[in-house]
């Protein structure tokens, strides 16, 4: 299982991997947003939880179409699924992999994207704390959707569509704290809600991922 | 211990391709699965290997047995050589991959990202796998595609030492390997239509 998230991580740090193409999005879409609304820099540092937020969940729907379907693709997949791996621990590897090379990385990235929107001083610990709570559920819930789409051609876009609805919770408990945070308020409330959603989705989204993968594979 | 076929009747997109099919691997043994293309060779190895299920019969021996190649050799362009192997050692639980390297005389091209080999290459690569598998029951589809005589002779030493260790093989192929081994022709146990009633839990996936 390990030599599974070495090799994962590997690939995505070798040449066509797409590490670093989530957080160029995030990136770019932070510096898009102050030209869409306007120099303001009361409006910018109400609305930044938010667009960072949204940001940073977007970044990492951006990569997932990349995740079972290139193993897919050159039979990879099919070898792991007659290896002696449980399907529940790949798919589980596979997530971990996507957030190591996705969500840790705008973790990390998310307070200096945050000068850029004039975030007030309050909320960099809530945002970070926010996201790197939230985002393990983000490559969760969208390895289930890999898996879903995993033998269909072209299947990024309803990958998309089928993944956005169940970032919702994530998205409204998550951007609840880091906008908490930047009022001053006590964030613990929705910082609980979203473990909570994380740790469950953490321990049963494996199961119905392997589930569905096997169904497509037949 | 041997690999055994009971009735089975298997299904390709929904319609049954072979029924009633038969057969027994034994330990060292080498059964050459021929017929038409159309016929169901794929599906009956896919199933055999666990990654269909079957309409009705049963197959005793295989998991966590078998080691499948297909048309797909699952090699990742950007490792090397040497790390696909190194991996797939792992995946197994091994982790000596000389023995696999030295059967298909890879140990030239070892630090050579897989991306670059020919596909004569990547095929020796694919089915070097099968050695660091360390699996007793090898399931092979049509494992000669793009392979030169040489590569050929080399693949068919491999077979024969897996044999020596107890292992067997199941091979649809269309060529004469030059092994020992006996032929299940599958074009008897062509599905008729009668069997079409068997595919009906479909309506529900």
């Amino acid at each position: 299982m390990i030599a599974l998230l070495l090799r994962d991580l590997r690939l995505a740090f070798r040449a066509g991997g797409g590490f670093g193409l989530g957080l160029a999005f995030f990136l770019i879409v932070t510096t898009l947003v102050p030209f869409s609304v306007g120099p303001e820099a009361v409006l910018l540092g109400n609305i930044a939880p938010g667009v960072l937020w949204l940001g940073a969940l977007l970044a990492c729907l951006l990569s997932l179409d990349r995740l079972l379907a290139l193993d897919y693709e050159d039979g990879t997949l099919d070898l792991l699924v007659t290896a002696p791996l449980p399907l529940e621990a790949v798919v589980s590897i596979k997530a971990l992999a996507h957030w190591v090379t996705t969500g840790l990385p705008l973790v990390l990235a998310a307070p200096f994207f945050g000068v850029l929107l004039n975030l007030p001083t309050a909320g960099y610990g809530p945002l970070v704390q926010s996201l790197a709570l939230g985002t393990p559920a983000l490559s969760v819930i969208g390895t289930f959707g890999a898996a879903l789409t995993v033998g269909i051609k072209r299947g990024g876009l309803l990958l998309s569509l089928l993944v956005l609805p169940l970032y919702v919770p994530t998205l409204i408990f998550g951007a609840e704290a880091a906008r908490r945070g930047a009022s001053g308020l006590d964030t613990s409330t929705p910082l609980i809600m979203l473990a909570g959603i994380t740790f469950g989705t953490i321990a049963l989204m494996p199961f119905a991922s392997a589930a569905v993968l096997r169904m497509g594979l037949r | 211990m041997s690999l055994q076929v009971r009735h089975l009747t298997i299904a390709r997109g929904g319609i049954p391709v072979l029924a009633g099919l038969e057969f027994t691997l034994q330990e060292g043994q080498v059964l050459i699965v021929r017929g038409p293309n159309g016929s169901g060779k794929t599906t009956l190895l896919r199933t055999v290997a666990g990654l269909q299920t079957s309409l009705e019969g049963e197959i005793i021996g295989a998991a966590e047995r078998v080691a499948y190649a297909g048309h797909a050799d699952g090699i990742k362009a950007m490792l090397s050589v040497r790390e696909n192997l190194q991996f797939w050692a792992q995946v197994f639980g091994g982790s000596d991959i000389t023995a696999a390297l030295d059967a298909y005389a890879l140990h030239p091209l070892a630090d050579r990202l897989a991306g670059t080999l020919s596909a004569g290459q990547k095929r020796r690569l694919g089915l070097a796998r099968l050695v660091v598998t360390g699996c007793p029951v090898w399931v092979l589809d049509e494992p000669t595609v793009s392979l030169d005589a040489d590569a050929v002779g080399l693949f068919a030493d491999a077979v024969r030492a897996h044999l020596e260790t107890g292992g067997s093989a199941l091979i649809a192929t269309h060529i004469d390997l030059g092994l020992d081994a006996e032929v299940l022709d599958v074009s008897p146990f062509r599905a008729s239509a009668s069997h079409h009633s068997g595919a009906s839990d479909e309506a529900f996936l």
